[in-house]
């Protein structure tokens, strides 16, 4: 029962992108073809409202519901972060969906993205097996 | 109200939503937003076949599972009962420009020529579901996150490496959207 929360938080996100257009293969296009603002500002106020945000949570040293401190994780520098962001961007602009918006083009019913998402899972798995022969 | 919820939503109504989730997940329960790792968690939880990288009690991240499954069912909600079944207003550059290269469908979120059960054994749709999906798994595991995880987490924690990922997201979306895509679009 803990995790309905997240389901929650999840179906809210969900509503956003689809109400949002973020999971319309168009405007993707749109954003990569530098023809419309609307993705630019959709991903740059999301971003300034998570940086107030988490700097408001240290600054307050704000804890969780269940009196946790709040740690966020550090992301290091690997070589993975630019080959595999190169072809996540090749990828990105042929499906015109990003992780998030494959599940919510599912939901709103494009059939078709369920074989999206299990070529993204076997992506994920190829990954996992050759990850020790990929330069990082 | 309710009209104000069917039209699509404006950028600064979505956008600082969206950033919202960041903290939402933290105060829950010190949760960083990323939604790429479900792919991995599913991997562990379906088919690890003794790899390493699928070796890890993924029980402890189903929160995220939860998550994604949420999207999907708020997926469904916006598309039924708060849809104003409208076309999406794009950049009519965009269109024309669509439209000369070989889109024909532009009545809904995406373009029903290419993404449909029948053109999956055409090239063009083997490449655009398949093919795209692959590479969307294989890149965003491989660069250690996505769009959410990177460009919004990532950038909002002030880590550089995020930002580096960010950038090569674009490079990878502007090559291909300028330099690849148009041929593929025709095949």
């Amino acid at each position: 029962m803990r995790n309905i929360k997240y389901l929650i938080t999840g179906l809210l996100f969900g509503i956003v992108l689809v109400k949002s257009e973020v999971i319309s293969w168009f405007r993707i296009q749109e954003m990569f073809r530098l023809q419309s603002f609307h993705m630019y500002g959709i991903i740059g106020s999301a971003i300034v409202v998570g940086m107030i945000s988490v700097w408001l949570i240290k600054r307050f040293q704000a804890k969780t519901i269940s009196g946790e401190t709040i740690i966020i994780p550090t992301k290091k520098f690997h070589w993975g972060n630019v080959y595999g962001g190169l072809i996540f961007g090749l990828g990105w602009a042929i499906t015109g969906a990003c992780p998030g918006p494959l599940f919510a083009q599912i939901g709103s019913g494009f059939g078709v993205i369920i074989i999206t998402l299990i070529s993204a899972i076997a992506g994920t798995w190829i990954y996992g097996l050759l990850r020790d022969k990929l330069p990082h | 109200m309710m009209d104000f919820l069917k039209h699509p939503w404006p950028w600064y109504v979505a956008g600082p939503l969206i950033g919202l989730v960041v903290p939402a997940l933290l105060l829950m329960g010190n949760k960083a937003l990323g939604i790429s790792s479900s792919l991995r968690h599913i991997c562990a939880a379906c088919l690890p076949a003794n790899i390493s990288f699928f070796k890890y009690d993924w029980k402890k991240e189903s929160w995220n599972l939860f998550f994604v499954a949420g999207i999907i069912i708020g997926g469904f909600i916006a598309t039924q009962y708060l849809s104003g079944n409208h076309a999406v207003d794009i950049n009519p550059k965009t269109t024309a420009l669509l439209r000369q290269q070989g889109v024909n469908d532009f009545s809904g979120l995406l373009p029903h020529d290419i993404f449909s059960f029948q053109q999956l054994l055409t090239l063009r749709g083997f490449i655009f579901v398949v093919l795209g999906g692959f590479m969307v798994g294989f890149g965003t595991r491989y660069a250690g996150g996505c769009t959410s995880g990177h460009a919004i987490m990532g950038i909002s924690t002030l880590q550089w490496p995020s930002v580096v990922a960010t950038c090569c997201f674009m490079a990878g979306g502007f090559i291909m959207t300028w330099f690849i895509l148009p041929y593929l679009i025709h095949l």
